[in-house]
């Protein structure tokens, strides 16, 4: 170590050459907003009769790094509906600060006009799209669960770019990948919501949360699951995926240092 | 030299505590041409009484659709009511395009009246010299609110503003507990009758001169759209208006008989 904070923590030059220090920008535009530094990972979520289930883990990643392992990433807005948050935790952390006070400026003169789900995903998709036109985005993907103005179930995303996207069941990050197969197998688009009862919603959640967990290497068996009905919000935290099964992955070839 | 030294501008209280200017923009909605707005459990209405500066020109246009859900009457001075209802309107849009909801009404009354009590309180502003009564829905039903250019507003369940204003809060008062009750027909009538009261012996409501404005609860569940009634199309409600004062001028004439 010497004195020069500058060279901490990166390769000696006399090892590896002279450090790149174009990467340091000590003037320029500021760009460490414009990707995310500690993320959660997927959010999924299904419609059921008469409500909404949706469920992510608990863990906040640096990098690979399994940073942060209690990160509540469902917020509660109010009564009306749940925010599921993936991708940059300090985003969501600042959307969550928005959301509260919109919660608290609409409770000073409520007089029977509350904001639904429905409302409050148009608001968060026009905040992620104008800060995408900022070229400053707010490094998430969102779920809104709630109901809509005509007391229907309501579910829809928001991304990064403002896109918003809106179907009987979503997931978010890896588990558009690994969930919504699994998703689309147990709720194939010929069988209506009205089919598919709540027991039925949270243990096919339970699912996806289990496959992602043996599947994605950002993911944990740590997870919180929220029940929006029109009796209100139920929300469980710190549950943990239960009966795992690792004998398959005896069956796994073909990565790290295995040689056959 | 000066009658009165307390009415030059819209800050300075006189030793008696009021404010001049503010009264005075209290005067010019008195000078308006009289509008009544009234409610029952489904429905807001609000009917206006149309003036025209000369034999000539158009009529003076007293309600104005804010969103599909609200709509103002006006008495007073036309120009500031422009300016409130614009600005009004683009709340309004603001909030169905971020939120994608109506604006509740009470909170965009209270926006104006905060705006109008500004003008009372900063100096080198006058007041609004309008008076406006807001007819609205939103998700806890039908609202009336009246405006005045002091900043004041309150909810109401039957008002009147305007020129000879009073005759028709006397109707209104004696008929409170029929508005309640009343169909979204009726509560039109009753609104159309009480803007009649207020008219000077020689005149009469015409097509020309009488707007009516209807917003409420259709029996859908739904919202029933800000409705404008001008011209042609008020003659039904003139109809069904000359309906009720006939069968009530009958039932008078029964319980004379009776007696």
């Amino acid at each position: 170590m010497n004195h020069f904070p500058g060279t901490w923590g990166r390769p000696r030059d006399d090892v590896y050459g002279p450090y790149d220090s174009s990467y340091l920008q000590t003037t320029g535009p500021k760009t460490h907003t414009q990707s995310p530094a500690v993320t959660g990972t997927s959010v999924i979520a299904v419609k059921f009769k008469g409500g909404v289930a949706i469920a992510a883990d608990n863990l906040a990643s640096y990098g690979s790094l399994a940073r942060f392992t209690d990160v509540k990433r469902l917020r509660k807005f109010g009564d009306a509906a749940v925010i599921g948050f993936s991708g940059d935790v300090s985003d969501m952390q600042y959307i969550d600060r928005l959301l509260e006070s919109i919660d608290i400026r609409e409770n000073y003169s409520a007089h029977g006009n509350q904001l639904n789900a429905k409302n409050l995903h148009t608001y968060l998709s026009k905040v992620l799209y104008k800060r995408r036109s900022d070229f400053n985005p707010l490094w998430n993907h969102i779920l809104v669960a709630g109901f809509d103005s005509e007391k229907k179930p309501f579910l829809s995303s928001a991304d990064l770019l403002g896109t918003t996207f809106s179907a009987p069941h979503l997931a978010t990050g890896f588990g558009a990948h690994l969930a919504i197969p699994i998703l689309r197998r147990l709720f194939p688009e010929e069988r209506s919501i009205e089919e598919i009862s709540k027991e039925e919603a949270v243990s096919a959640l339970k699912d996806c949360l289990k496959v992602l967990w043996y599947r994605d290497a950002r993911s944990m068996d740590k997870y919180s699951l929220a029940l929006i009905t029109q009796d209100g919000i139920e929300v469980h935290e710190d549950q943990q995926i239960e009966a795992q099964n690792w004998a398959f992955a005896e069956s796994i070839k073909g990565y790290g240092a295995q040689t056959v | 030299m000066f009658r009165n030294n307390y009415d030059n501008d819209a800050v300075t209280f006189s030793p008696q505590g009021r404010i001049f200017q503010v009264e005075y923009a209290q005067e010019a909605v008195k000078q308006g041409s009289v509008v009544v707005g009234l409610v029952n459990k489904t429905h807001a209405v609000l009917v206006g009484l149309k003036r025209n500066a000369e034999e000539l020109s158009s009529y003076q246009k007293k309600i104005i659709e804010v969103d599909s859900h609200m709509g103002v009457a006006i008495a007073g001075l036309a120009s500031d009511a422009r300016v409130l209802s614009n600005y009004m309107k683009q709340q309004c849009l603001g909030s169905r395009m971020t939120y994608g909801r109506p604006l509740p009404v009470n909170r965009i009354v209270s926006q104006i009246a905060d705006r109008a009590q500004t003008n009372t309180q900063q100096y080198g502003k006058r007041p609004y010299g309008v008076g406006l009564l807001v007819a609205g829905m939103d998700e806890a039903g039908p609202h009336l609110f009246e405006f005045q250019p002091s900043g004041m507003t309150q909810e109401m369940l039957a008002c009147a503003i305007g020129a000879r204003s009073q005759m028709a809060r006397t109707y209104l008062e004696r008929n409170l507990d029929k508005l309640e009750e009343s169909s979204r027909d009726e509560l039109i009538t009753h609104g159309l009758r009480a803007l009649k009261e207020t008219l000077s012996q020689d005149k009469e409501l015409t097509v020309d001169n009488t707007s009516v404005g209807v917003v409420g609860l259709a029996d859908s569940g739904k919202v029933e759209s800000f409705k404008l009634y001008e011209g042609q199309q008020l003659l039904p409600l003139f109809e069904a208006l000359d309906k009720s004062d006939a069968s009530e001028t009958k039932d008078e004439e029964t319980m004379e008989v009776d007696s």
